[in-house]
């Protein structure tokens, strides 16, 4: 099931300032129960994002108008605890293409490439300069350039290289997905299975 | 040069179906475990491409996160679990998938019935959509979890694409002080390294005092290994795990048990084996542990204080912020806080042995009137146990109440709900905001401090209720 393919993104970004982001705060284990991928958006950090009766609270960069884009920068450790791909599937909703962070948590990072949204590993103190430009000036755009692998801050020039391997970079640019690979290769893993002793 | 290998290379490399230069490894899935949260989608994709399971007899199906605690005869009440749940059980039979739902003797929370039915091996690989899958580890499995995309690609091709994770060895030797469980281990670690300390690595557990453990009490090690962000964790496979798995359901038997034994007992690191980083703890300087913030590797002696912000390495601001949330404060004692609700339970605390250490602390004694306690066991097997050995008697006489299995107040997708500002001190895997419903604050602890808590209303030093003496 080909995803959105991803190129080159020029955007300016969500600040979340915050670490160790978990997928209970991503999308509350609550809103799982859909049996199809639709409206996790909606409950996108459900409770940063909203007073029990439904109201949005003022200070959550989410409902502050001044802040918009589709690129989210979080905290170190994003996304660790749950497996749940409901918080990738959530971010892409929202309508995010990208997230940026110091660190990654494994699961995290697996499922949003698998969903085509690209996570994009920089150092903190290259995080602390985003966080930085974007506090000076929240129409601050960032680039992201899948095929240099580089990431730059439009305003004053900077750029780092970061870290995707050559097979998952290929796989964003043309949207392709993991299922349709290790489909076509279903007899050599049906021999595979043959030999095992388990 | 090294030649040797550690467990877990000879364990992932025998299941290398192809190698992708510069990319991920296609790994091969012995064994796949779904439930109904994270399997709806990856079903619905397998439609939508029309492909069908490659291998049902790989897959098993069980209802375990949104399921009720109590009346699980009647039907589900809250109309979106109760979809998910048909929703499990037809596409377990579209697809000839084992499928053991609620009623089911066999039902249970998933991480808990794989190793009771002998789905779970020695070298094997097994996956599921849920992050605790590394609870199987302990029987020298590689086992992790997955997201929904990639359930959908063991479904279709019992395979996933995944680069090799890295290698390390935690080590602990010395003799455990006494109500040091297992779990007190894992949260101690898990302090020691914070929770994204194992990020990019597969853990082998090694030593003393994990070869002396129990297979359940390697299973909460193993289970708690995602939370300081190891992709999962494992225990090299010996004479108890041996013992454990003969002769249940799926176990292989006579001639297939040999042939299996022979893989089986080549499955230890070697001498010489490499491993990318390795980490020593000392057994005896642990004490029985709580957390008092939002995430698993803000635990602490239980006879310490809350430590100060400066002590920290840095995240400053994240760490008032997670002590503003429990309305804690630097510096505090843990010991005497009031709380509210005790949750006995979950894929890390939710097995016999966990019943038997909180029944020792509680018998002929009462539960604390301020407390709500929530037992739950992880399965029916474990439910079964707890009555025939006559732990339900010494529950029942000190004022608790059994109900029935499910993943419960440890993600809070049923009923079982702490209220929002409450303290609840629970055996599970995550004191997240939130985690154990909107606003609640959550302790996590060993079954013997909740036992401790649950007749006493606040924070406990276990030893002081089992006259031990504190190291």
């Amino acid at each position: 099931m080909a995803y959105d393919k991803f190129n080159t993104l020029r955007s300016t970004a969500v600040p979340l300032p915050i670490e160790n982001v978990d997928t209970d705060q991503i999308i509350p284990a609550r809103f799982l129960k859909a049996t199809e991928r639709k409206g996790f958006g909606d409950n996108l950090f459900r409770d940063w994002r909203y007073h029990p009766d439904n109201t949005p609270k003022e200070h959550f960069v989410l409902n502050n108008p001044i802040y918009g884009g589709k690129i989210l920068v979080g905290g170190k450790n994003f996304g660790s605890g749950s497996s749940r791909e409901h918080a990738a599937w959530a971010i892409y909703d929202y309508g995010f293409r990208c997230v940026v962070s110091s660190f990654f948590a494994d699961i995290f990072r697996n499922n949003c490439l698998n969903i085509g949204v690209l996570p994009v590993q920089v150092s903190p103190e290259f995080l602390q300069r985003i966080f930085e430009e974007i506090e000076k000036d929240p129409k601050a755009e960032l680039t992201v350039d899948l095929p240099e692998q580089k990431i730059r801050i439009e305003a004053t020039g900077e750029e780092e290289d970061f870290e995707i391997n050559a097979y998952k970079k290929e796989n964003l640019l043309n949207g392709y997905d993991d299922i349709d690979y290790l489909l076509s290769m279903k007899e050599e893993i049906q021999a595979f299975e043959h030999g095992l002793p388990l | 040069m090294s030649t040797g290998r550690t467990l877990f290379d000879k364990v992932w490399d025998a299941h290398v179906v192809r190698k992708i230069e510069q990319g991920p490894d296609v790994l091969f899935i012995d064994r796949h475990l779904v439930h109904e949260v994270t399997s709806p989608v990856a079903f619905l994709g397998l439609k939508k491409r029309k492909s069908k399971v490659l291998y049902p007899g790989r897959t098993f199906a069980t209802a375990d996160h949104n399921t009720p605690t109590r009346n699980q005869h009647l039907p589900v009440k809250d109309p979106l679990s109760a979809n998910q749940l048909r929703a499990l059980e037809e596409n377990a039979r579209e697809h000839g998938i084992p499928y053991w739902g609620l009623g089911h003797r066999k039902n249970g929370i998933v991480h808990v019935i794989g190793p009771e039915n002998g789905i779970t091996l020695p070298g094997v690989t097994v996956v599921c959509g849920d992050s605790h899958t590394s609870t199987h580890g302990a029987f020298g499995a590689i086992a992790f979890g997955i997201g929904t995309s990639e359930v959908e690609m063991v479904l279709s091709t019992q395979c996933i694409m995944q680069p090799k994770p890295k290698r390390m060895r935690i080590t602990i030797d010395g003799q455990l002080n006494a109500a040091v469980t297992p779990k007190d281990v894992a949260l101690y670690i898990i302090s020691q390294l914070s929770t994204s300390g194992a990020t990019g690595y597969f853990v082998e557990y090694a030593g003393e005092v994990f070869r002396n453990m129990s297979m359940e009490g390697r299973m909460t090690v193993c289970n708690l290994s995602i939370e300081m962000g190891a992709r999962g964790g494992m225990v090299a496979p010996d004479q108890k795990t041996f013992d454990y798995i003969k002769g249940r359901e799926y176990t292989p038997k006579g001639a297939d048990w040999d042939k299996a034994m022979e893989y089986w007992e080549t499955l230890y690191s070697d001498k010489d084996a490499q491993f990318d980083k390795e980490v020593v703890f000392d057994g005896s300087a642990i004490e029985p542990m709580i957390t008092y913030g939002t995430n698993p590797g803000m635990g602490m002696g239980i006879t310490s204080g809350i430590p100060r912000a400066e002590s920290l390495d840095g995240g400053v601001a994240t760490y008032r912020k997670s002590l503003e949330y429990m309305d804690f404060s630097e510096g505090d004692a843990m010991l005497g806080k009031k709380i509210d609700f005790v949750f006995l339970g979950s894929c890390t605390n939710g097995r016999i042995e966990d019943f038997r250490a909180f029944a020792q602390v509680v018998k002929g004694r009462k539960k604390a009137d301020n407390v709500t306690a929530w037992l739950v066991p992880g399965s029916h097997q474990v439910e079964e146990a707890i009555r025939e050995e006559g732990i339900l008697e010494i529950l029942e006489e000190a004022g608790f109440e059994l109900r029935e299995p499910g993943c419960s107040a440890c993600l809070a997708m049923n009923d079982d709900k702490i209220p929002a500002g409450k303290y609840a001190v629970s055996t599970s895997n995550r004191n997240f905001e939130g985690r154990q419903g909107p606003g609640a604050r959550t302790l996590l602890a060993s079954p013997l401090v909740a036992a401790a808590a649950a007749v006493t209303g606040k924070v406990t030093d276990p030893r002081e209720l089992l006259e031990l003496e504190t190291a």
